[in-house]
């Protein structure tokens, strides 16, 4: 007789506890709205998508980019926020899976009704989320540079085209004297295109591909990899290599024991803070090629830098990706002030010509191709981990994502 | 010349690293039947514990110190999980691999929690930094370790097994549970230590990793698939198969990606491997036993 009161006693305490933990999740998930807004009205905030790999592979730089993104919509809000609504961001992982990007990206714009999404990093996933914006004429604004031959008119390319980025470190090279390049690079859609577009520039002057190899995304065994770059003797090594198979390729290259200064490896995918993650040990005396560096010298980068270390933390470094993501949430907030509204085709329409001081200097978006005006620099990166220019545009360049202004990139697209 | 005794020492070095993951494995498949989806993430674990002790007692020595406490880190991992799940699981090799692949998830989203999305860096102690130039070829120091340590590592569980009683016990249940139940062994508690030994070697793989690449949530899952390639072909439960097998792969690996790319060769080694279980499915050593099973 005493079994069956104990026994529902058992039952009522485990239905009391799941209760209570239900309730625990659901206050938690009551706490954290989208991401830190004060807002709580639908209709007082205007909302936007920040859809980054927040795990997986490329998190390693997809995270950063997500918290410029979140300073400038902070700044913003601070001001104001735009049509006099607070902007209120809704995250979103894309676990460095292409498919996971349009998936969620989908979300973001049929489920939240977002007024624009800013995200993704690797090629593949913008090429994923392409179909999708563009089925839903809905807005991405992409923050990295790219290897162009594209042109969505539902996407605003906030980072740097070829001819603003590899080309200029293609020219570099050439100034030096390097004639022999070996490209190394992820194996998916940039590293690829990239290459095809290298190879056109290396037979037209006179430069000569001595290798070309591509690693899966996210692996870690490069000794093969780096022998075949060894044996090749080459005079520079282009390098196209995304996440964490730097970290891999860089360490077992400074085995290798070659000075940077004979053969340096040139890297756009490489940036601040990428720098401090794999060890400055490892790449002091190589080459990058980017349109921003912590350490470029305006004004507004200096108020940049400051709010970021002020947000993060001092030890937090910005990058060119972060930057242009950075760039991304102003220029977007500065088009729909002068449309007016947050509708799709006015914001574009409203887009082309808007200028904005960024911390990299003056960016202008060219209404047509839906790319920005940007400065190409060299840079050299340090023992400390930071990077100094040591080549640089005079001013910023036009962007030409099919590269028609030159002569050898005829036939590429 | 060069080129092909630095494609032997790449060979070498995948094939160790492989040693110390498919070992535990080959023990856990071979003596339970279990599919240890999870093996994966006690290599993270051991991979983590040497970044955490870097934070701790700063570089240079914790590497050292970082390999004895990921293997009791990593093998009581594996220890907990033998207790809580996989010892409901016996005689079921599906469910284990279902189960194990769950907590495989669970395990690798509580090292993002823990440790956060991006991946972490271990800084190699100074004197592992460089490298050995010899006839022309050059050998990472830090390679030559991690090959030093799978052969003590190796040379270890050998003794283990041939020379101490808890080994010979292991080596009872691996080749006939029932007999050995019979004969008075307490089989399950051999399990555990098989399990527990098994992990551990995992996380010592963990810390080696640490010196070749970066730590992160995923580092194990890279390696699972490979790990399971060798205990097929080096037959379940060998030691010697395990041995053979990893460093064999790993030559071939390196070999067949010399000569063209890093994604081909992949695709040349599974081939390989297909074709080598079509003559022996049963893989390259085979336990002899006088049983009717």
């Amino acid at each position: 007789m005493t079994e069956a009161p104990k026994r529902k006693r058992l039952w009522l305490s485990t239905v009391m506890v799941v209760m209570l933990l239900g309730a625990a999740c659901g206050q938690e998930a009551g706490d954290t709205p989208g991401g830190g807004t004060t807002a709580t009205d639908e209709g007082d905030t205007i909302k936007v998508g920040l859809l980054h790999s927040l795990s997986g592979t490329m998190a390693i730089s997809e995270v950063t980019v997500r918290d410029a993104e979140l300073l400038a919509i902070e700044q913003i809000n601070a001001k104001g926020g735009v049509l006099g609504k607070q902007i209120e961001p809704i995250e979103e992982d894309g676990a460095s899976d292409w498919p996971t990007f349009a998936e969620k990206a989908q979300k973001l714009i049929s489920v939240d009704n977002v007024a624009a999404v800013f995200g993704g990093w690797t090629s593949a996933s913008r090429k994923a989320m392409l179909p999708v914006f563009e089925k839903n004429k809905a807005l991405l604004w992409y923050p990295v540079q790219y290897e162009g031959l594209e042109q969505s008119p539902y996407i605003f390319y906030t980072g740097a085209t070829t001819n603003q980025q590899i080309v200029p470190g293609l020219d570099y090279l050439k100034s030096q004297g390097k004639k022999k390049i070996f490209l190394v690079g992820s194996d998916y859609v940039f590293p690829r295109t990239a290459n095809k577009e290298i190879k056109a520039y290396a037979e037209a002057n006179d430069m000569q591909i001595v290798g070309e190899e591509y690693i899966p995304l996210g692996n870690q065994e490069v000794a093969t990899l780096v022998n075949k770059v060894v044996a090749a003797q080459p005079d520079a090594i282009f390098n196209t290599l995304n996440g964490d198979t730097n970290t891999a390729f860089f360490k077992e290259y400074k085995t290798k024991g070659i000075a940077p200064e004979t053969v340096p490896i040139v890297s756009v995918s490489v940036a601040e803070e990428e720098v401090r993650a794999i060890g400055p040990e490892f790449l002091a005396g190589h080459l990058v090629a980017w349109n921003y560096y912590q350490t470029t010298d305006t004004p507004e980068n200096t108020a940049f830098v400051a709010a970021f270390k002020d947000k993060y933390g001092d030890d937090k470094v910005t990058s060119d990706p972060m930057e242009a993501g950075y760039v991304a949430v102003n220029l977007w907030a500065a088009a729909v002030e002068k449309a007016g509204t947050t509708e799709v085709e006015a914001v574009k329409e409203a887009a082309a010509g808007i200028e904005f001081d960024a911390p990299e200097g003056k960016v202008t978006i060219d209404g047509p191709t839906q790319h920005i005006y940007k400065t190409a620099r060299i840079g050299l990166i340090g023992a400390d981990g930071l990077i100094t220019q040591i080549s640089g545009s005079e001013g910023p360049i036009a962007p030409d994502p099919y590269l028609k202004s030159y002569d050898w990139a005829e036939g590429l697209s | 010349m060069d080129a092909f005794l630095g494609q032997v020492f790449t060979g070498l070095s995948v094939g160790s690293v492989l040693i110390l993951i498919a070992l535990g494995l080959t023990f856990t498949f071979g003596q339970m039947g279990v599919i240890n989806m999870a093996h994966g993430e006690f290599i993270m674990a051991g991979a983590y514990t040497a970044y955490m002790l870097q934070d701790l007692m700063g570089g240079g020595v914790s590497l050292l110190v970082a390999l004895p406490v990921a293997f009791f880190i990593a093998g009581a991992m594996g220890l907990l999980l033998e207790l809580v799940l996989i010892r409901r699981l016996y005689g079921r090799p599906l469910d284990t691999l279902l189960v194990t692949w769950g907590v495989s998830l669970m395990l690798q989203q509580l090292a993002r929690d823990i440790f956060g999305a991006p991946n972490v860096q271990v800084r190699a102690p100074g004197w592992l930094g460089g490298s050995l130039h010899v006839a022309g070829a050059s050998f990472s120091i830090s390679r030559i370790f991690i090959m030093g340590l799978v052969v003590v590592c190796v040379v270890g569980i050998w003794l283990f097994l041939t020379k101490l009683p808890q080994g010979a016990r292991m080596r009872a249940v691996m080749q006939n549970r029932q007999l050995a139940s019979c004969s008075g062994l307490k089989t399950h508690s051999i399990d555990r230590l098989t399990f527990f030994i098994g992990s551990g070697l995992a996380g010592i793989a963990g810390v080696a990793l640490t010196l070749l690449g970066s730590t992160g949530p995923t580092l194990g899952t890279n390696y699972i698939v490979d790990a399971f390639l060798v205990v097929v072909v080096g037959g379940l439960g060998q030691l010697k198969g395990a041995v053979i097998a990893a460093i064999g792969l790993g030559l071939l690996n390196s070999f067949v990606e010399y000569g063209t790319s890093a994604s081909l060769a992949k695709v040349v080694v599974f081939v390989a491997i297909v074709g080598f279980l079509q003559v022996r499915p049963q893989g390259l050593f085979v336990l002899k036993s006088r049983g009717l099973a």
